[in-house]
């Protein structure tokens, strides 16, 4: 973004990312995006029981122009799905989410066709925060985590060579449709034993119900 | 239009500050706002935090792999899969232990349905909420996770039931901590040293499915974010 995306690698730059990170950290402006009942908690986590503002968070910015942090409270359905998109794109770099509540971070429990599953299948979502709906406490939980999240990110050449080793390791992880859950070793664990096969290994013969994640509920 | 009231010489001086008497003022006031990370105001005692895994005294889980849990589950957030306890390896009084238990928190709406489902009060729920992640497997609590740690007195299942008592007698109380029989059993048994952790491994022909698994779980969503 500006001169110190310019900098090469080294002493300098890494004191630029130190002193970046803690003045980014200590100054997220959140965009209002109360979707539903999640809102109701986020605006608790602005009154002076909770103050927000102590975090650097002075106020809710009602223009995405001016501000780093969508924190997506409530669930998306289809269709606030292009808004929400829009409205991340209208943010101005850096900026972050925080995936509020069950709803916003995976569809909670409303698994049917009028609720997107996650958010994070419209804008990348940096901190899921679970909860239905999470307490204020929880929330300042999520901004603490964030906050460590901003004061250790790149900038410049090494946030190139950071972007890059997490595409390959993203590379080299076992796709999801590969991956063998609980649920399917149950009834592949015996011939799994017997034949000592890898368990990511899908030549093996009992595909019947190999190719499940068991562990997304 | 009335005329407006003229004030003193002394008032006219200082009403351009007097919102700073208001500012002093408020620096002797008690502080109301709860200083979160460093303060943590408790819960009510009956808050739904996160879940609990409850153990009988003597160490054995209370989990019999029901799945009731699962079944009252409205947001479809509980795994359990259910195995036969065998004399080599019995993880529960009675017949089934859960094998399998994870909780998906990013489904998990806290509302205590599977609580109240628990026919053997092997689930209860905590005060613990600070639950925020960066990524949606992580937020998969595996049994390890959601198992009680072990009080005094308990040992690390698998090991048998204490002598001469039946699974009827874990549920009326009297069992009261583990025997000098379990003990020597879990020493010539289990040949890792005890280090609080639960037991990890399967016992069907000695593959480590469980934690197999729980990798296949977690690998995924590791390594990138964008």
């Amino acid at each position: 973004m500006g001169i110190e995306e310019k900098l090469p690698a080294g002493f300098l730059l890494t004191t630029v990312e130190q002193v970046a990170g803690y003045m980014r950290k200590s100054s997220v402006w959140p965009a209002t995006f109360g979707l539903a009942c999640c809102a109701i908690e986020m605006m608790a986590v602005g009154t002076p029981d909770y103050d927000i503002a102590r975090f650097g968070m002075e106020r809710f910015s009602a223009t995405p122009r001016q501000a780093d942090l969508m924190i997506v409270a409530g669930r998306v359905s289809q269709k606030m799905a292009p808004v929400v998109r829009q409205v991340y794109d209208q943010m101005p770099e850096p900026k972050w989410v925080i995936s509020m509540g069950v709803c916003a971070s995976s569809g909670g429990m409303f698994n049917n066709y009028a609720i997107v599953q996650g958010v994070d299948h419209i804008i990348p979502v940096d901190v899921y925060l679970p909860g239905c709906p999470p307490r204020p406490e929880m929330l300042l939980n999520a901004i603490l985590t964030l906050h460590e999240q901003i004061q250790g990110s790149k900038l410049g050449v090494n946030r190139v060579a950071a972007a890059r080793a997490a595409e390959e390791a993203a590379m080299r992880a076992t796709p999801t449709h590969q991956m063998t859950g609980l649920l399917a070793e149950g009834a592949g664990s015996l011939r799994v034993a017997a034949g000592q096969q890898a368990p990511h290994d899908h030549t093996v013969s009992h595909a019947g119900s190999h190719h499940h994640h068991g562990g997304v509920a | 239009m009335p005329e407006q009231k003229k004030g003193g010489f002394f008032s006219d001086l200082f009403a351009p500050v007097g919102g700073f008497g208001v500012t002093f003022a408020t620096m002797f006031r008690k502080l109301e706002t709860e200083e979160y990370p460093e303060e943590k105001r408790p819960t009510q005692p009956r808050f739904h935090g996160r879940h609990q895994l409850n153990r009988h005294p003597d160490g054995l889980e209370k989990c019999v792999g029901c799945e009731l849990c699962a079944w009252a589950c409205p947001a479809d957030a509980i795994l359990v899969e259910g195995a036969d306890n065998t004399d080599d390896a019995r993880f529960s009084p009675g017949e089934r232990y859960g094998r399998v238990y994870q909780i998906n928190y990013l489904r998990c709406i806290f509302c205590g349905l599977c609580i109240e489902a628990c026919p053997t009060r092997a689930l209860t729920m905590t005060n613990f909420y600070e639950l925020a992640d960066n990524n949606r497997g992580d937020l998969i609590f595996t049994k390890e996770q959601l198992l009680a740690p072990l009080q005094e007195g308990m040992l690390t299942p698998p090991h048998p039931m204490v002598d001469g008592m039946e699974e009827r007698d874990y549920y009326q109380g009297k069992v009261s901590k583990a025997t000098p029989e379990q003990e020597r059993w879990v020493s010539e048994h289990q040949a890792e040293p005890e280090d609080g952790l639960a037991w990890t491994g399967d016992p069907v022909e000695g593959v480590d499915t469980l934690a197999g698994g729980r990798q296949a779980t977690r690998d995924t969503d590791k390594a990138v974010k964008r």
